[in-house]
């Protein structure tokens, strides 16, 4: 797939979200839309995957541990066919396979049960690791949200990782800036947060996480950098791509109305 | 050939994992930084390739065991009780328990017989934790025969297992000849006049009591209820039908554990008295025995609490 191809794909992959959030009247449209140029990357042009085999034992896996950005992940899924776009509809309903946050028991190509912040680098460890002790050659991406970081349990496995000189993972930071009840900056300062990885010994590339160039570089980088893990912290607009959700931190969580999706779609054309 | 039956029980884990580990090339050990104390040292020592050292972090190490299932291992992870239960429960909640996955968490130093380190190491609220989770099987050993039948059949079984080992040895109960089964208490004694069911340690104290009964003329029977979930609803009911009362006797606290559990069955279908002999504060620093004595953990508080079932039903 093309630059442009790819850029497409996202912004249809947007429409989704919003879509899917505005139909189920509740989730978390900024967290989705923030990540959706970098999860079109990896599932578009990035990672080897098989959407009719779904436990490929040799896949690389992509693992969200920022859960409650489920739709961006079920809106990729479905458009690679790991099940119908059709299905999207269901969000977040009695009987639904797409959970409000992803249940790996019930979703086809989704690789972790997440929803409580800080446990998908963890996760990912084991995949990683697994797949080192059983001589494969798969790669394990693991995103992270910014405000995640917040999290001890982020940081035992930022000390881990290195240690044990995992280089079949890479950390992808949506770094959007904001979090739930404001910016990171008001409620509990990341920064520096690229030295903060540094220093932990992780490999720390620095993108725009919107320009689709730069992210396939990073994530090519990563997969060739040997002896230790590889961090990619990428700067992102919460709500991308929908004026009004933009940098806007009560789209956190919060569905649009048929109105405001209306508008949303209408800019995302 | 290792006799096991000599052995504490987290001593005979620690050398089992090494004959499992022979057999079994999925199987992978995790620890965090207490090797020595649970005794996977020796795994470590055989297979450095599968062991996994996480250094001090729980949390960390839930989540790895977690994706390392995911991705086909056989995970046990191995630390104290109290950090087991306590120190990631979240992580065992969300990145196992819910997705039922399957690993096995062996915790060392349950209960209040850690003794000296006090408070802090005294995990008697896990049973309580574990047995909250709806897709965990939570194993107690009554001592190092039943562990590692316990372990056996865990890794053999597809699903997240907690099994409580402590830090003393245990009396023997078993020869090697037994046969553990999941959910299946044991009748190690017959009578009619009332029910002890214990788990643990507390198993040797129920049959200690037992004896001291007999010779005053109480027959009671005693079952070893060493898979706390899923409970063997059909011998409690059995007791409750069959005897005047149940004493439930566990190295935890009052709430939430085998007691709690047993009542909840009784009460629903066939009530008869019932007494509980466990812990209702937090302990302090002490050896063992003077700790059991102190919070009533003993053979003798037991037949007092026989006694007092049955002159409710008389």
């Amino acid at each position: 797939m093309s630059v442009t191809e790819l850029e497409e794909k996202a912004k249809q992959l947007r429409r989704h979200v919003v879509t899917m959030i505005a139909t189920a009247g509740s989730g978390h449209p900024g967290g989705s839309l923030s990540a959706a140029d970098i999860v079109t990357c990896l599932y578009f042009k990035v990672m080897r995957h098989d959407p009719k085999n779904p436990h490929w034992a040799d896949r690389d896996r992509f693992i969200l541990s920022k859960g409650h950005a489920a739709p961006i992940l079920y809106a990729v899924l479905a458009e690679c066919g790991y099940f119908s776009v059709e299905e999207l509809k269901t969000l977040r309903k009695l009987g639904s396979r797409l959970q409000g946050h992803t249940d790996m028991t019930l979703t086809p190509g989704v690789e972790m049960s997440a929803g409580s912040l800080g446990q998908g680098l963890s996760f990912g460890i084991g995949v990683a690791l697994a797949g080192r002790l059983d001589k494969r050659d798969y790669h394990v991406y693991v995103m992270l949200g910014d405000g995640e970081c917040d999290e001890g349990q982020v940081w035992e496995a930022a000390m881990f990782a290195p240690h044990h000189k995992i280089d079949n993972l890479t950390a992808i930071i949506d770094h959007n800036g904001l979090q739930l009840d404001g910016s990171c900056c008001e409620i509990m300062s990341l920064a520096p947060l690229a030295d903060k990885w540094r220093a932990f010994n992780w490999h720390t590339i620095e993108i725009d996480g919107h320009d689709i160039n730069q992210i396939l570089n990073a994530l090519k980088e990563a997969r060739e950098t040997k002896g230790r893990p590889t961090v990619v912290i990428a700067r992102t607009i919460k709500g991308k791509g929908v004026s009004f959700m933009e940098n806007n931190v009560d789209f956190h969580g919060k569905a649009p109305t048929p109105a405001e999706a209306e508008e949303a779609l209408r800019e995302l054309a | 050939m290792t006799d096991y039956a000599e052995l504490s029980t987290r001593e005979a884990y620690g050398r089992f994992l090494v004959e499992l580990g022979k057999e079994n090339s999925d199987i992978v050990v995790l620890d965090a930084d207490l090797s020595r104390s649970t005794m996977t040292k020796y795994f470590a020592q055989a297979f450095p390739e599968r062991f996994i050292e996480c250094g001090l972090a729980e949390q960390n190490m839930i989540g790895i065991a977690a994706g390392l299932a995911a991705s086909g291992k056989i995970p046990f992870v191995s630390t104290f009780a109290v950090f087991a239960a306590c120190r990631c429960f979240d992580q065992v909640r969300v990145s196992v328990a819910q997705p039922r996955l399957n690993v096995k968490i062996v915790a060392t130093h349950g209960g209040i017989t850690v003794g000296e380190d006090g408070a802090s190491h005294h995990a008697i609220e896990d049973l309580a934790l574990y047995c909250a989770l709806p897709s965990f099987t939570v194993i107690v050993p009554a001592d190092a025969i039943e562990t590692i039948k316990a372990v056996a059949v865990a890794a053999a079984t597809e699903g997240p297992f907690y099994i409580r080992l402590g830090r003393p040895k245990f009396p023997a109960i078993y020869t090697d000849d037994y046969r553990f089964e999941i959910g299946k208490a044991v009748t190690l004694r017959e009578g009619q006049d009332a029910t002890i069911i214990a788990c643990g340690l507390m198993v040797s104290k129920a049959l200690e009591a037992a004896a001291n009964l007999a010779a005053q003329g109480v027959k009671c029977r005693v079952l070893n209820m060493s898979t706390l979930k899923p409970l063997d609803e059909a011998s409690i009911l059995k007791a409750s039908a069959e005897t005047r009362g149940i004493v439930v006797a566990e190295e935890h606290l009052l709430d939430g554990g085998l007691g709690s559990r047993v009542a909840q069955v009784v009460a629903r279908e066939k009530p008869v008295p019932i007494e509980f002999i466990g812990l209702k504060i937090y302990a302090k620093s002490g050896k063992p025995e003077e700790l059991l004595q102190k919070h009533g953990l003993t053979a003798s508080a037991i037949e007092q609490a026989v006694k007092a079932v049955m002159s409710k039903n008389p």
